[in-house]
């Protein structure tokens, strides 16, 4: 007995829409497996980690919260990956922009006005464009590869991070915490519907952010142009596309991207800077926009769904005692099974028993 | 060479409604093949005919749905080259696999069992080669050789093994006339051994003159089987196609309208390791004109092409003048905008995107030039527009596919070809260059892209056409240069060219080398 791949004439629409919905129930599966091999119930297990943490209003909102820079970030890197540059930094994107957006409420605390918050959003958008920059140069004039790059400087951001807030940047007043000044009323990114919960505008701006870039890819030059180049570079060069200024667009449009989700995540529901600002979404996010097969309406409910692994991991270590490792573990699954799920969109498995011959042979 | 151990009578291989399926697609039907010993054998057939398929299954690359394979009168099933190998099957594939970087003798020791010393391997390849009449250096790189030789080193590869019969896969497609008269001598040699030969080809000229026996396919079943040399190339070609290939008409040489293109003193130095570079090229084309820039492949033909388009500009904006602009140094949207046209060599992945729609394919060409027409505000594109004229372009150069708007990796090579030199066309461009036009394209439709090029000219446009098929450049040129080792000849106007003049050229023969046998000595 051999399994065969047999490659489709066509690309199966049906498994296009299916794969990532037999990724989820595999990844279901193979979790209640690992909490039956903890020795706690699965059904509950899995019950608390997927389904408690939707059934109240105050979860909801902390689940738009994590999911507003798991879209943002996961949209600005579907543009990135459809145009063949793989941007791994976005976690360093995310942590610059959290920095230099917190700049203001930091340094000029005593400021007070309305352009304060927009002030703050720009320059957020502008610090992760511009940390995202180093790899598109290396990129675009030395051919570096921009995977490795890309990478390393998250360290270079989380520990620049660190650095100021034991530093320059620690509050006066803070017993010498690790933290900076918290910031001032006009600096934080106000909620969507106070009396309710958490949730803050960060998860508005995500929705049209996905919108936007939705609209742009689906209709526009600009998206022809992106998936062009990431097909085939050779093709966007005959059509007159430059790869280069892609690589500029991409790394800068993502990097902005990632940036506002800092700033935003910092001041919508932290309230000042942190040596610790993130549990991942950077990373997170790529798994966001793969399973949202890149596509930026896709990837606002993918992004509800890698959400919901943090609110669960969170809810599961209270409730039965795992750690919160299992949030990775879930997140590694979900990507492990769409990645796998995804060959069936393009091959059919046969499964041969034996040499099947026809005639007389 | 141990005497060749055949049965009497009977054939060969002896292929019985042999039948592969791809999902509910017949890509061939019950087919019926016989190979007698010591014959040199034509497969003939348009593109998506099912030859490969058919290859691909005797060579244990593909297994067969259903029918079956003898094997001198045995029933065999091969399941692997390997397996192909040990009963005595040699192939020669069409695009070479040989790692550039190895020896000739590195490349062979690479196909065959780990425990021959590769001392051994390159003296057998060179005794071989001497034997066969294919001179080889076991220990040059293959880099370093041309494209004949790369194709000696699969023959003597395949030979070494034996075999009883050599499958050849579209094997003067890369050649010189006369590197392919070599070649034939080869196969003759072959045949006087006992050997037999399968040759793939839709080359009816080749096929008439060398081969014993044929068999036609079409859309996978077997339409005809003939002695070639009893038939014509038109029932031939009537054979392959299903129809009569209408005949391009012969461009009338009319005077000479204005320069569109000129090209002077172009020199453009290797991007990479295994390009050629340009020395010294110049050219210039008026309205009316097709010149024709013959060459074996590899001699600087992308190059020039890469130069011409503006893909990759040249440092001297002079050294090309589009409709007298200076434009070596701007990109290609520039030249297009000037009215310029191209279609490159490669369809997949250059001249389109296998995976996009045709209407995206034509926005890829168009974007610049028809920016009023399929652009709207905000760079939204007007699907209707660029929907609607693809679907002009499709009629207006009989492409057919399925569905209104399918994928371009879903035509065959020769309606994806169509759709491509249509997009340009469809423009009306004043200089329109174009990269071996019908390079894998069936016969109906090389055809009609060729006397497409014919109509543009006559309309008053100047045409390049890079092509590395002398029946092709002799049916539409009225010039015809000879491009070898990045320098180019001077242009011949096209009735003054033979075959073997051009042969000489392409050798690297210029003038000045060759006083003697140039018709026009300066």
């Amino acid at each position: 007995m051999r399994i065969e791949l047999e490659k489709r004439p066509q690309v199966s629409k049906l498994y296009a829409f299916v794969s990532p919905l037999l990724a989820l129930v595999l990844t279901l599966i193979a979790g209640a497996i690992m909490f039956a091999m903890l020795g706690k119930g699965p059904v509950e297990a899995l019950d608390a980690f997927f389904v408690e943490p939707l059934l109240e209003v105050w979860s909801l909102h902390e689940l738009a919260i994590k999911a507003a820079p798991l879209i943002l970030i996961g949209v600005g890197l579907a543009v990135c990956y459809r145009s063949n540059n793989w941007n791994i930094g976005a976690e360093g994107q995310f942590t610059i922009g959290a920095i230099t957006g917190s700049y203001i409420p930091i340094i000029f605390y005593d400021w007070h006005s309305p352009l304060v918050l927009p002030l703050m959003l720009i320059l957020g958008a502008l610090g992760g464009a511009l940390f995202a920059a180093i790899p598109a140069l290396l990129k675009a004039h030395f051919n570096t590869n921009e995977i490795l790059t890309s990478l390393m400087l998250v360290y270079i951001a989380q520990l620049y991070l660190d650095w100021l807030i034991r530093g320059a940047w620690r509050d006066p007043k803070g017993f010498n915490f690790p933290v900076s000044r918290d910031f001032a009323q006009e600096a934080i990114v106000p909620a969507i519907w106070e009396e309710s919960g958490r949730a803050h505008w960060g998860f508005i701006f995500a929705i049209v952010a996905a919108v936007l870039v939705w609209f742009m890819m689906r209709f526009t030059l600009k998206g022809f142009e992106v998936v062009v180049l990431g097909q085939s570079e050779r093709a966007g060069r005959f059509a007159g596309f430059s790869s280069k200024r892609m690589i500029w667009f991409s790394f800068l449009f993502s990097g902005a991207l990632a940036g506002l989700a800092g700033i935003c995540e910092v001041s919508g529901s932290i309230g000042h800077l942190q040596p610790a600002i993130s549990p991942g979404y950077g990373f997170t996010a790529i798994i966001v926009a793969f399973l949202g097969r890149l596509n930026p309406l896709g990837i606002i409910a993918s992004g509800l769904v890698l959400a919901l692994t943090y609110l669960g991991g969170e809810a599961a270590q209270l409730s039965i005692g795992v750690s919160d490792k299992v949030t990775r573990v879930f997140q590694g699954l979900i990507l492990f099974f769409v990645l796998s799920c995804d060959t069936l969109i393009y091959y059919k498995i046969r499964i041969v028993w034996s040499r099947v011959r026809g005639g007389a042979a | 060479m141990s005497p060749l151990n055949v049965p009497a009578s009977g054939a060969l291989l002896s292929v019985q409604k042999l039948t592969k399926f791809f999902g509910s697609f017949a890509a061939c039907n019950e087919i019926d093949l016989d190979i007698a010993p010591g014959e040199i054998h034509a497969l003939l057939g348009e593109n998506g005919a099912g030859k490969s398929t058919l290859v691909k299954m005797l060579f244990g690359v593909l297994e067969p749905t259903d029918g079956q394979i003898l094997w001198e009168g045995r029933p065999a099933t091969i399941m692997s080259p390997g397996e192909a190998r040990k009963l005595g099957i040699g192939m020669v594939f069409q695009h070479f696999s040989l790692f550039e970087a190895l020896t000739v003798a590195e490349n062979i020791a690479l196909s065959l069992d780990d425990s021959i010393p590769i001392g051994k391997i390159a003296e057998e390849a060179r005794a071989l080669s001497q034997a066969y009449g294919l001179p080889l250096d076991p220990h040059a790189h293959v880099a370093d050789l041309s494209v004949g030789e790369r194709q000696r080193i699969e023959i003597v590869r395949a030979l070494l093994q034996n075999p009883k019969l050599i499958i050849l896969d579209e094997p003067t497609s890369v050649l010189t006339p006369q590197e392919a008269d070599r070649l034939f001598e080869t196969l003759f040699k072959l045949r006087a051994e006992g050997r037999s030969v399968l040759y793939i080809s839709h080359r009816l000229e080749e096929v008439q003159r060398i081969c014993d026996r044929a068999t036609v396919l079409r859309h996978g079943r077997v339409t005809g089987a003939c002695d070639p040399k009893q038939e014509t190339p038109a029932s031939l070609a009537r054979m392959m196609v299903g129809s009569e290939v209408a005949a391009v008409t012969h461009p009338e040489r009319n005077d000479k309208g204005e320069v569109q293109l000129a090209v002077s003193n172009l020199s453009v130095s290797a991007r990479t390791p295994f390009a050629m570079p340009l020395r010294d090229v110049s050219l210039t084309v008026c309205s009316g004109e097709i010149l024709a820039i013959a060459g074996v492949a590899g001699n600087g033909q992308s190059e020039l092409f890469d130069a011409l388009s503006g893909e990759y500009p040249v440092s001297s904006a002079e050294a090309i003048i589009i409709r007298k602009k200076p434009v070596g140094t701007q990109g290609i949207t520039a030249r297009r905008l000037l009215g310029a046209g191209f279609v490159p060599e490669e369809r997949h992945g250059h001249a389109a995107v296998s995976a996009m729609k045709l209407s995206d394919n034509l926005v890829l060409a168009r974007s610049q030039s028809d920016r009023k027409a399929f652009l709207g505000i905000l760079g939204i594109i007007r699907q209707g527009a660029v929907k609607s004229a693809a679907r002009r372009i499709s009629e207006v150069m009989d492409v057919r596919k399925s569905g209104d708007d399918p994928s371009a990796g879903s035509l065959s090579g020769g309606n994806l070809q169509k759709f491509i030199v249509g997009r340009e066309l469809d423009r009306q461009p004043a200089v329109l260059v174009v990269n071996q036009p019908t390079w894998g394209v069936d016969a109906g439709a090389a055809s009609r892209i060729r006397q497409a090029l014919v109509d543009l000219a006559k309309a008053g446009s100047a045409v390049v056409v890079i092509s590395q098929d002398l029946d092709e450049i002799f049916e539409v040129a009225t010039d015809i240069a000879v491009i070898s080792e990045g320098r180019l000849s001077r242009p011949y106007p096209a009735d003054e060219l033979t075959r073997e003049k051009i042969g000489l050229l392409m050798g690297g023969l210029h003038e000045g080398k060759h006083a003697a046998e140039a018709a026009h000595a300066h």
